[in-house]
């Protein structure tokens, strides 16, 4: 590589090949369209190219690759979540995360750094110690920690919080990583591509046709497509697609907000969490700090970020680092989050024969990136749900079989 | 600071505001399939909802009607407007 790099820098002109050429007009007839060019969607396509040679694939995507939830959350990939069902899943999600820049030939910056998830009342380390059990029994590299620990990790935190929210301890999660989102995306798309699969931007679905209760197609905005299996693949929008066929699921659409400091010298090389305090932080490979805290307080479909969160997140934030504040914030966004009340992704098949959903992500979707396409590849290649999806089926609401996921990003417990 | 634009009170800072959540009627005498869409299931798409939101400085209650697309407040609903019959709770024997 760096032999390669050397000869590409002494070029005079520098014509790296696209990762996905110009797309090409539509075809009639695809096995499956994919709704949604994001992680997800291009993780399912990879695995149904690759593991079950289905190539005859569509990814439709109303915008750019990655651009939605894939480009906007904090990168954050771990597994010390609180349910069997849950650490399970996404611990094949961490080991498959591991090996995916050899598999993508491709720098995806995977860097395991350590997550503490701050506990500062008696409650909360109940919870941390419930968790470190959980975790340990799965075989999960989890444990609880006390302050002489997150004293030595995390050198320049107050641990005392001004004295008003002391950390009493922690969760301490070795493998907890972060990784570049972007080229997670990418790396997909390019490998599904290599494989048949046609990639789609700037193309909105508008419609998916039915006949009976069978999936004979979808309109977009650039024309009609016939396809026997279509996946939803688009977290925030999803309650704009299921609408189109009258689906009803428990999501709701809260705004998460995140923002990126002006970039330092290298100080933590950590991932802190506080649950309590409702923010995370870890430091970028280029210094910036990626904060991000918990969703907005009302249901909105829309990503425009607001003063009010940074204000909230910088008065929690200088609690725990006092000299961050005169740092400044660099950029701010938000994402869509698809929260359900179980705080678990909702897999699977639906009512509808050949409409598969992968929905539910609310914050928690960027570190169930391979897993979830591997399974879902799986479900629709088989027609039959994942052992590892079946816990996260649709029906659970109707069946009052709910998974009780307190594990997930900035929670209160 | 964001500003929440109440017909009720007029502009006030949003982190006055508790958000409730949407009005929501439940159903009377329904079989177990109807009470688990109730208790789970929204309409979720986009478009004019109905909401409680309460302020808490002057501990008032409103039902607001909010576009969940561009988070603007389009009316005030009048809480009789709301009013339901007390569903029956008993479980039969």
């Amino acid at each position: 590589m760096p032999w390669r790099l050397l000869k590409f820098g002494l070029q005079s002109e520098h014509n790296e090949p696209r990762f996905f050429p110009e797309s090409k007009p539509l075809k009639s007839h695809y096995d499956v369209v994919i709704i949604g060019g994001g992680g997800h969607g291009m993780a399912c396509a990879y695995y149904l190219a690759k593991e079950h040679g289905i190539t005859n694939v569509a990814v439709l995507e109303q915008g750019y690759i990655g651009g939605g939830n894939t480009g906007r959350n904090t990168t954050i990939v771990r597994s010390n979540y609180l349910t069997p069902e849950g650490v399970k899943f996404y611990d094949t999600s961490v080991k498959l995360f591991e090996d995916l820049a050899d598999d993508f030939d491709l720098n995806i910056f995977y860097s395991t750094r350590g997550h503490f998830t701050l506990a500062h009342t008696d409650s909360a380390l109940r919870t941390m110690r419930w968790r470190a059990e959980v975790n340990k029994h799965q075989g999960i590299d989890s444990e609880v920690v006390g302050r002489e620990e997150i004293a030595k990790e995390v050198p320049y935190m107050d641990l005392d919080c001004n004295g008003h929210a002391p950390v009493m301890g922690a969760l301490y999660h070795a493998p907890g990583s972060v990784a570049r989102h972007d080229a997670v995306a990418w790396g997909y798309a390019r490998g599904a591509y290599n494989r048949g699969v046609e990639i789609h931007q700037k193309t909105r679905v508008t419609a998916i046709r039915t006949q009976g209760d069978k999936v004979v197609g979808v309109d977009t905005d650039r024309g009609q497509i016939s396809c026997n299996k279509v996946i939803s693949m688009v977290a925030g929008s999803t309650p704009r697609i299921t609408e189109m066929l009258g689906i009803r699921t428990p999501i709701e659409i809260f705004p998460l907000q995140a923002c990126v400091s002006e970039p330092v010298k290298p100080f933590m090389d950590t991932i802190v969490v506080s649950g309590s305090l409702h923010v995370y932080v870890s430091q970028s490979s280029r210094g910036e700090l990626v904060m991000g805290a918990s969703v907005d307080p009302s249901v909105l479909h829309s990503t425009r970020s607001s003063f009010d969160f940074v204000e909230g997140l910088a008065d929690q934030m200088l609690d725990l680092f006092p000299f961050m504040s005169r740092m400044k914030i660099m950029r701010q966004w938000a994402g869509m989050s698809d929260i359900t009340p179980d705080f678990a992704p909702i897999m699977g098949k639906t009512p509808i024969d050949g409409f598969y959903l992968d929905a539910g992500w609310g914050t928690w979707g960027f570190k169930a990136t391979p897993v979830s396409g591997k399974t879902m590849a799986w479900t629709v290649a088989n027609d039959k749900t994942h052992e590892l999806i079946e816990p996260f089926r649709l029906s659970r609401f109707a069946d009052f079989d709910l998974v009780g996921e307190k594990g997930a990003a900035s929670v209160g417990h | 600071m964001k500003l929440l634009d109440c017909p009720g009170i007029g502009k006030r800072p949003i982190s006055e505001f508790d958000y409730v959540g949407a009005v929501r009627i439940p159903p009377s005498d329904a079989d177990e399939a109807t009470w688990a869409d109730y208790v789970f299931n929204r309409d979720n798409a986009p478009g004019v909802m109905r909401e409680r939101w309460y302020h808490r400085p002057t501990g008032r209650w409103f039902i607001l009607e909010r576009n969940t697309l561009t988070d603007e407040v389009v009316g005030l609903v009048d809480p009789a407007d709301v009013r339901y019959k007390e569903p029956n709770y008993e479980v039969p024997a």
